[in-house]
């Protein structure tokens, strides 16, 4: 077994129009693992992101994946080395029902084209029906979903997420905008998915109810620069990470009660 | 300060609101909690007269608001934080202050752009910055800030933490003290219960459009069945 990081990043930066928005972050991330990124708005979270995920070209730095290098890559080419990504706002065909949003995200990962729709209904079935149950969502397979309730959107764009096997799963404020029960639920499942299927997950977070419950580890961004890491209830006791971050911490839970 | 009377709303044919009735009075925090879907948002948005299907009375400062369009319910100084932000992305972090500026209103707190930095720095910060070129976060406390330049009698706010940094929800608690102590009356949706608890004076819980509890913050917070019940803790 080697022990070589998932993720290895290593120097990432960017400036736009002379403002340094992300410089010289270096971060490891281990298959399996939730970590949480942290910090005030403006820090540089999103370029970060963005970078990692390809949708960005840094500066300088490298991101390697498994020993691959990402920098340098198309944001297609690196989703198919096993890079997936959830997004703010939940991202579903609104028409199509559950069911058909999972096959098509494998009908796309097995590179089949869409002119194949109107036969491919039959095609991947089983498969997406068996990714759904691991989100808890069979039961609602055959809605659209236009008329799913918010939490249950973001369980089947895990879901989607999760049909092309990837190896590290990118989340951008995954519990936006859902209610505290909802968070917990949803980051317990991505929990459970990532352990099992050995897949690292990076996600940016302002719950710190939910980033104490469930990341393994947490890493802090300040004016583009990491000023802490470490699990999170270190993270928590950080003077530098209270100062410019959490305040008084009045406004979230100490959490010593685990969710997961 | 407000007050709602059995208030029904619609998107189309789908009926959101059944019947909601809450007051907010002067320097009073009133917090509406509930899952997503709850008809939260589409309350705020029936008081503003931004729902076009909609049955009920609103009461604002002795004023019938129900069949005002929403420029005139804004002069009447009732101000609106909405959820999905609505900032000129074109338009510095200065200007989309002053667009929002209105007259000084007896009885209600005079905010200025000065005092607005003080509150969020990071506005301070960047006063020549677009609005597009903000984070997610630094876009919410500019949307806040935009509506207190209207200097309201009441603020309408839409899940104001979503998104913003646990040292800026602090902020924006004290701010929402600020207002309260000065007589502003605040009606606030809000997911973070953390802070709901530090600011609001009473609670509404929303369950599909309709009020299934109505008292102060304090006893919701101790009523386990209640949260389990409607905010799935």
């Amino acid at each position: 077994m080697t022990t070589a990081p998932l993720l290895a990043v290593r120097g990432l930066s960017k400036s736009f129009g002379g403002v340094r928005a992300v410089a010289g972050v270096s971060f490891d991330l281990g298959a399996g693992e939730m970590l949480a990124l942290i910090g005030p708005n403006g820090a540089g979270k999103t370029t970060c992101f963005n970078m990692v995920g390809g949708q960005l070209a840094p500066d300088a730095g490298s991101v390697k994946l498994g020993g691959r290098e990402l920098v340098g890559l198309a944001p297609d080419a690196i989703w198919r080395q096993g890079v997936g990504r959830t997004f703010q706002i939940a991202e579903t065909f609104a028409s199509l029902t559950v069911v058909e949003n999972v096959q098509l995200a494998l009908l796309s990962h097995a590179g089949r084209v869409l002119g194949f729709w109107r036969s491919a209904r039959a095609q991947f079935r089983d498969e997406a029906i068996a990714l759904l149950e691991g989100v808890g969502m069979a039961a609602q397979a055959q809605r659209a979903t236009s008329v799913l309730a918010y939490g249950d959107v973001k369980r089947v764009e895990l879901a989607i997420a999760l049909a092309h096997r990837p190896r590290l799963l990118l989340m951008d404020e995954p519990t936006a905008g859902m209610a505290p029960g909802e968070r917990n639920e949803l980051m317990a499942l991505a929990r459970r998915l990532a352990s099992e299927q050995a897949i690292g997950v990076l996600f940016t977070e302002h719950s710190m109810d939910v980033v104490f419950a469930h990341a393994d580890r947490v890493i802090v961004l300040a004016r583009g620069e990491l000023i802490a890491q470490g699990p999170p209830m270190q993270v928590r006791d950080d003077e530098k990470v209270r100062e410019v971050y959490f305040g008084g911490g009045t406004t979230f839970g100490r959490g010593e009660t685990s969710h997961a | 300060m407000l007050e709602v009377s059995a208030l029904d709303a619609w998107y189309g044919q789908a009926q959101i609101l059944y019947g909601v009735s809450l007051a907010v009075g002067a320097g009073e925090c009133v917090a509406l909690v509930g899952r997503n879907g709850a008809g939260k948002s589409t309350t705020m948005k029936a008081i503003m007269g931004l729902i076009a299907k909609k049955r009920g009375r609103v009461v604002f400062r002795g004023h019938d608001i129900s069949g005002l369009p929403p420029y005139r319910i804004g002069r009447l100084g009732l101000g609106w934080v909405p959820e999905d932000r609505r900032i000129f992305t074109e338009l510095t972090v200065r200007e989309n202050l002053a667009v929002a500026r209105q007259p000084p209103r007896d009885g209600a707190p005079e905010w200025t752009p000065e005092r607005l930095y003080a509150l969020f720095p990071n506005l301070g910060a960047m006063p020549d910055r677009p609005g597009g070129r903000m984070s997610g976060g630094e876009q919410q406390m500019l949307t806040v800030a935009r509506t207190l330049m209207g200097n309201p009698y009441l603020v309408l706010l839409d899940e104001p933490s979503e998104g913003v940094a646990p040292l800026i929800v602090e902020e924006m608690a004290r701010m929402i003290a600020e207002l309260k102590k000065a007589g502003v009356a605040v009606l606030l949706s809000e997911q973070n219960l953390h802070f709901a608890r530090l600011v609001a004076d009473r609670a509404v819980v929303l369950e599909k459009g309709d009020v299934k509890f109505s008292a102060a913050m304090e006893s919701l917070m101790r009523d386990e069945a209640l949260l389990r019940t409607y905010l799935s803790l």
